[in-house]
């Protein structure tokens, strides 16, 4: 039986996913239950779509080092503009949605870095998330509060809302025709030029999707959090690049895996759980978590290794 | 008429230009009275980005996807270290600078070995490593915070000639990168290997060993950035790194080198450092909140950018 490279791709993922899950079992068998699921995975659906959104540009070849400030600017605006009158809410929504288009557009035309064009946009959404809230506060709409805190019978609503999320996204980039031709920008755009189509429309049009899935997320966080701050959702940039990497992504190429990237950002998640459950110091739970990085990355380079002696056989 | 056609063809002319007319915006607001003050902290806070800001430029010369996430974190440990090490001893001033060059020396090897071991890219390696490099931040800072010697405070809050001591010290430093840069042979590998990794190798450059000298060189130059920036502010804090890691990427980038990689530019480095810290004082003097201050701040970098890419477009 012949295993496509996409699937092996996302066997490290997984496989450290489940290695992870079963030490916290392990060590605290009561997590082994609804409540305890629920509780392990809670955090991860905000991140799981800023990691989906950081995989959409990393499809096109770039990097969005504005994730963190953007996700944190949806998440006030969620807390203060759609809570109170939803219509302009979902305007500054759909504005953002379209800024995001805008610098996709930008930085296709003047060729800039698109590192340097994020950056400066952090602090612009850091700046905006500042003026609607400068102190933390705000409030979560009641619908989102009422999806992200929702009991579905058997599976945790975190779990459930992940694998719609993978497979939604799995179905945009893997199995559609839009998704193609996103990955394409990232593999050879000049092969997606000779064959008519407008890569400027496509890397707006994956910007756009990237706006659109950090918006859900910044929604989520508050429904979640209940309440939010200008600084929020900061460690998202690197948590949403970190976890497109575990999840079998690459930087060029246009080599993305959303199931792999979902899976990358619940496996960042555990691994905070998994610290403190090891009662490790506070000092080293930050340094523990980029050892377990680098032992996931070590593990999946080992991987590679056999599957090109495989080959070469 | 040439002689000026030349100096607008440097790339690093565009963020002085910006820098001068931004002190003279401020300096008219107050009247002239501030503008020797202004100055002087100019120099000194921009002496502080220059330094990093040289690191990252040596590895952001390497090529597209190079870029040493791990300055923040080394510059917190080495002054968290270094100034635990003095014990506010004016003796032990020329040991703490030792050891926090030491330090950095083993983070770059650590962070090359990350890449070139486990071919994790370099955004990734540097990010891991700097999570590790924080929790031992944390964990030496415990207890109390320790005050720099006597000397060293001194040194570094003080002026020579009217022009901060920070200051000349970036100078030096970045006359000696100049010349690395422009008269070495290692210059023009790291600028080979930028343009082609390649072609690079093809040619015989020593393309692991260049690169491993780099990533050395970035993470010594943000070491001894934090032993003078924990010395400058008579303490080490755990977030006194943080805003450097947006700040030395912006000050190359706007400098005027090339973020894809083998066409860098040190004047360029001044130029945006000082440009970087003007803005936000100006931004200030006419009394913005800091949210419209982050927020020009951003757009600011923006219109730099779309400027110089411009430049670049033209020709």
């Amino acid at each position: 039986m012949r295993i496509s490279t996409g699937t092996i791709r996302l066997v490290i993922p997984a496989a450290s996913l489940a290695l992870l899950l079963a030490a916290v079992f392990y060590m605290q068998p009561r997590a082994m239950s609804y409540t305890g699921l629920n509780l392990l995975f809670n955090l991860a659906v905000p991140i799981a779509l800023a990691t989906v959104a950081q995989m959409l540009i990393m499809a096109v070849n770039d990097l969005d080092l504005s994730m963190g400030a953007f996700v944190s600017f949806c998440a006030c605006v969620t807390a203060t503009f759609l809570q109170a009158s939803p219509a302009i809410g979902v305007l500054i929504f759909l504005g953002a949605i379209a800024a995001y288009a805008v610098i996709g557009v930008v930085i296709h035309v003047r060729e800039l870095p698109s590192i340097v064009v994020t950056l400066g946009m952090s602090f612009v959404w850091g700046g905006l998330a500042v003026l609607m809230l400068p102190s933390p506060g705000g409030e979560a709409p009641g619908w989102a509060r009422w999806l992200m805190t929702s009991r579905p019978p058997f599976v945790p609503m975190a779990i459930v809302a992940s694998i719609v999320i993978a497979l939604v996204t799995h179905f945009v980039i893997m199995r559609s025709s839009v998704g193609v031709l996103i990955r394409g920008v990232g593999g050879n755009v000049r092969s997606v030029e000779r064959a008519g189509w407008s890569v400027i429309r496509i890397r707006a049009g994956t910007y756009a999707l990237a706006g659109f899935f950090a918006v859900l997320s910044g929604i989520a966080l508050v429904g979640l959090t209940t309440s939010a701050d200008a600084n929020i959702a900061l460690r998202y940039t690197l948590l949403s690049i970190a976890g497109v990497i575990l999840g079998g992504g690459e930087f060029v190429g246009g080599k993305v895996s959303p199931i792999g990237a979902v899976i990358g950002a619940l496996t960042l998640t555990l691994a905070g759980s998994f610290l403190s459950f090891m009662r490790i110091s506070p000092d080293w739970q930050i340094g523990a978590q980029g050892v377990i990085l680098i032992v996931v990355l070590a593990l999946r380079l080992l991987l590679n290794r056999l599957e090109k002696r495989e080959k070469t056989r | 008429m040439s002689g000026m056609r030349l100096l607008f063809s440097k790339p690093w002319i565009w963020s002085f230009a910006a820098t001068i007319t931004v002190w003279i915006v401020t300096v008219l607001f107050t009247g002239g009275a501030s503008s020797l003050g202004l100055s002087q902290a100019a120099l000194t806070f921009a002496a502080f980005s220059v330094i990093v800001g040289l690191g990252q430029m040596f590895v952001i010369t390497l090529g597209p996807g190079n870029i040493d996430l791990s300055v923040p974190a080394t510059m917190t440990l080495s002054g968290t270290l270094a100034l635990k090490l003095m014990d506010v001893q004016d003796s032990m001033i020329v040991v703490g600078l030792l050891v926090s060059i030491l330090l950095g020396l083993a983070i770059g090897i650590g962070n090359y070995v990350l890449i070139k071991l486990l071919r994790i890219p370099p955004i990734i390696a540097t990010l891991s490593m700097s999570f590790v490099i924080q929790s031992t931040a944390i964990w030496t800072n415990r207890g109390l915070r320790i005050k720099p010697p006597e000397i060293l405070a001194s040194f570094t809050t003080s002026n020579l000639l009217g022009i901060p001591n920070i200051a000349i010290v970036a100078l030096i430093l970045s006359v000696i990168a100049w010349v690395l840069l422009e008269k070495t042979i290692y210059g023009r590998w790291i600028s080979a290997i930028g343009q082609s990794t390649f072609a690079a190798r093809m040619t015989g450059i020593p393309v692991d060993g260049t690169r491993l000298v780099t990533y050395i060189l970035c993470a010594v130059l943000a070491s001894i950035c934090g032993y003078l920036l924990a010395s400058f502010s008579g303490g080490a804090a755990l977030n006194m790194g943080s805003e450097y890691l947006l700040m030395s990427i912006a000050v190359v980038v706007i400098g005027g080198t090339a973020v894809a990689g083998g066409n860098s530019n040190i004047p360029g480095i001044w130029g945006a450092s000082l440009f970087m810290f003007l803005v936000v004082s100006m931004l200030n003097t006419y009394g913005f909140g800091a949210g419209f201050r982050l927020i020009l701040t951003g757009l600011i970098i923006i219109a730099v950018i779309l400027l110089a890419g411009g430049r670049q477009a033209n020709r």
